[in-house]
């Protein structure tokens, strides 16, 4: 009786969450992969077991490898691209910069604005208009006599998943920052000034004491940011909608369920989108449990 | 200590209660103060200018002739109602619909029709007479096996050519376009003086260019028998339609956002031509911050989009009639209104667009809308693609992402391979 004072109030508070992501995470997951193995294309038929043929037959299919290619390189500009300024940010303000709480507070703020708003924005900034009809950035560059610097943006067939990255970059990278300065933070002193002692240099101190130091807190970042990356759907739509030439898999599932009405292709498109996440987090998951163990 | 476990409890029954009253269309909550009032849930996407106005027009009326129901506005925002099916569409999938629901009038319905979400109106129509004083034209072409399933509050122009009179002018145009060859002709002759000879806009405008295009170069016949069962998507005839739409895009200017967007640059005199329906007319004509207060025949002219003059190329908004709807007998009384004159006559002048009742006030439609009321009733008549009069959702879906990708790699071939496809992949 006492035992079971112990640990039922326990299992009494958490078990409204355990049943909540029983059924709407793992029971709703489940049944996405049941539709996506099945034949349901179209809203009113049942739909029967036919395997893994939609996710092979998807392949064939112009539009996926367009959406699948744009993914990747959103994901390589964007990841890239904010690990790399939200480190440098946080080296700068690691090196004492003046008033360091309000540039924190300055370049954390995008956070806390939604993709949606800030996609509203960059859609005109990043409008595609040159010469004469420029605006937004465009028309920025031609003030400043910088015109060789306009561009297309995101309608660029090439390079337009790179433009797109822009703005979740702006948004991201201020987290980044905050990410890494704690990391910097916690490289105790004493190392620093050993390692000054025996005769490195500044950049020979990062290179050697503080970057490895930083290695968890970058795959941190890299989790959550590639995550973020492989679903992005609100920035897309709020800047250019639902066109090929920005397409995403997030894109593609949403016209498959509610303009094709194609239940079994929306599912398999979210299921790919729930598979290459787990690529990213399981090896994450499989770190920190061992880390966990060895502590 | 036991009387606050019991208000905790109270809270979250009364919040699950809520939950799941959420969306159910029950009317308890309209019952308050006014007893014997029942509330009609009426979903649509008009929450815009003009056409919120146009929708509360026709609600004063409803609550005229009805004193026994509430009007319940469900309009939910965003243009062309992307959000507003998403939305519906789930609705309809839990068996809770609203009491009626604003749709195209035309293919668009049928996932709903073969989903038994509908009930067929052909009761309505008797009882109103509504075959007398609609086009049978119309009537023929959103009948589903001889079952009518919506009522159609208005019709709009898809097929227009909008101009800037003054550009055409330098560019030693002296007359809209008759013909497809012309139109090129016409467009080479802007281009020369480093205007922007067709304006565009997001993807969706080139599917709407296509349709124009289509219906100019293949001529009302053909383009109709597209959308039945014995269309051929491979002839020569589409070739040389969609080698048409592949020299026209070629003159297209930098894709802008939207429709409006691509409109200002004609209105602005940036651009020479743009294809768009004529909810153009009231964007150009009207006073800011709804429009952008051009005049008429100077600032802006239009004609019949090249190759389809004295063809109608029409959408139209209708309300349907779920089936299961809570009210059933308030739905059917906003049917009515929908249906009659007097709610067209209220709601089309303000919308921008005419009624599709053969019998309307004309005094009522000035300037583009006299025009437009004028060749609705002379017309022959062809259905829309992107707004959902002639393919299904699933076809239109593809032809979506044909022209999306034709866009980047400008191959006719492959482009018509992917339309034939898409046609007998339909279902339709």
């Amino acid at each position: 009786m006492r035992r079971v004072r112990r640990w039922l109030p326990g299992l009494l508070l958490v078990s409204p969450s355990i049943v909540a992501i029983a059924v709407f995470v793992y029971g709703l997951l489940g049944w996405n992969f049941k539709v996506a193995m099945s034949d349901r294309h179209d809203e009113i038929s049942e739909g029967s077991f036919v395997g893994l043929e939609n996710f092979t037959g998807i392949w064939d299919q112009e539009r996926w490898g367009i959406s699948v290619r744009h993914a990747i390189v959103f994901t390589v500009v964007f990841v890239g691209g904010a690990l790399v300024l939200g480190w440098f940010l946080a080296f700068l303000m690691e090196k004492g910069i003046r008033g360091e709480g309000g540039f924190r507070a300055i370049y954390l703020f995008p956070m806390a604005i939604s993709f949606i708003a800030t996609g509203v924005v960059w859609r005109w900034l990043m409008n595609s208009g040159t010469g004469e009809q420029a605006v937004g950035l465009n028309s920025l560059f031609s003030h400043l006599g910088l015109d060789f610097l306009q561009w297309q943006w995101f309608r660029d067939p090439d390079w337009g998943m790179a433009a797109m990255a822009v703005p979740a970059i702006w948004q991201m990278s201020g987290y980044v920052m905050a990410l890494f300065l704690a990391g910097f933070r916690g490289v105790p002193d004493e190392l620093r000034e050993s390692a000054r002692v025996d005769g490195c240099g500044e950049w020979q101190v990062y290179r050697y004491i503080v970057l490895p130091m930083l290695r968890p807190v970058t795959l941190s970042a890299l989790i959550i940011l590639g995550h973020i990356s492989l679903k992005v759907f609100d920035l897309i739509v709020a800047v250019s909608g639902k066109q090929i030439i920005t397409d995403v898999p997030a894109v593609f599932m949403w016209t498959a369920v509610f303009d094709s009405h194609d239940p079994a292709k929306g599912a398999t498109i979210a299921a790919y989108i729930v598979l290459s996440v787990a690529v990213f987090v399981i090896p994450y998951l499989v770190w920190n449990a061992r880390k966990g163990n060895r502590s | 200590m036991r009387r606050r476990w019991l208000a905790a409890v109270a809270v979250s029954m009364a919040g699950l209660l809520t939950l799941t009253a959420c969306g159910g269309g029950d009317d308890k909550a309209a019952g308050d103060g006014k007893s014997g009032q029942k509330k009609v849930e009426v979903f649509s996407w008009w929450t815009g200018p003009g056409e919120a106005d146009g929708l509360k027009a026709m609600r004063e009326i409803f609550e005229k002739d009805n004193s026994g129901f509430t009007f319940y506005d469900a309009a939910v925002a965003g243009g062309s109602g992307d959000q507003a099916r998403a939305l519906l569409a789930s609705k309809l999938q839990a068996n809770q619909p609203p009491d009626t629901f604003q749709g195209h009038a035309g293919a668009e319905l049928q996932g709903y029709i073969k989903a038994g979400k509908l009930e067929p109106l052909n009761f309505l129509y008797d009882e109103l007479k509504l075959k007398d004083v609609l086009p049978q034209e119309l009537i023929d072409q959103i009948s589903v096996q001889g079952q009518v399933y919506s009522v159609p509050v208005n019709i709009h122009r898809s097929n227009i050519l909008w101009l800037n009179p003054s550009v055409l002018k330098e560019a030693g145009v002296s007359a809209a376009p008759a013909t497809i060859d012309e139109f090129i002709a016409d467009l080479d002759k802007v281009k020369k003086t480093g205007k922007i000879p067709l304006s565009i806009g997001s993807q969706w405008t080139a599917v709407h260019l296509l349709e124009s295009v289509l219906l100019g170069s293949l001529g009302t016949d053909a383009y109709n028998q597209l959308w039945t069962a014995n269309a051929d998507w491979s002839g020569a005839n589409v070739t040389k339609a969609l080698e048409n739409f592949k020299t026209i895009l070629s003159y297209a200017g930098t894709p802008q956002e939207d429709w409006q967007p691509a409109a200002k640059q004609v209105a602005d005199g940036a651009a020479a031509f743009n294809i768009m329906g004529d909810w153009a007319y009231g964007y150009f004509h009207n006073p800011a911050p709804g429009g952008l207060g051009k005049t008429s025949k100077t600032d802006f002219d239009w004609a019949a989009s090249p190759g389809t003059d004295g063809t109608f190329m029409w959408l139209s908004d209708s309300f349907t009639l779920p089936k299961g709807a809570p009210n059933r007998d308030g739905a059917v009384a906003w049917l009515k209104v929908a249906a009659s004159k007097e709610g067209q006559d209220a709601f089309n002048p303000k919308k921008g667009s005419i009624p599709a009742r053969k019998d309307a006030d004309k005094s009522l439609y000035q300037d583009y809308l006299a025009w437009d009321l004028e060749q609705w009733s002379n017309d022959k008549l062809a259905g829309s693609i992107q707004h959902g009069v002639v393919a299904n959702d699933a076809w239109r879906a593809a032809i979506n992402d044909a022209v999306g990708l034709f866009q980047q790699d400008h191959d006719v071939a492959k482009f018509q391979q992917a339309l034939a496809a898409a046609a007998k992949n339909s279902g339709q």
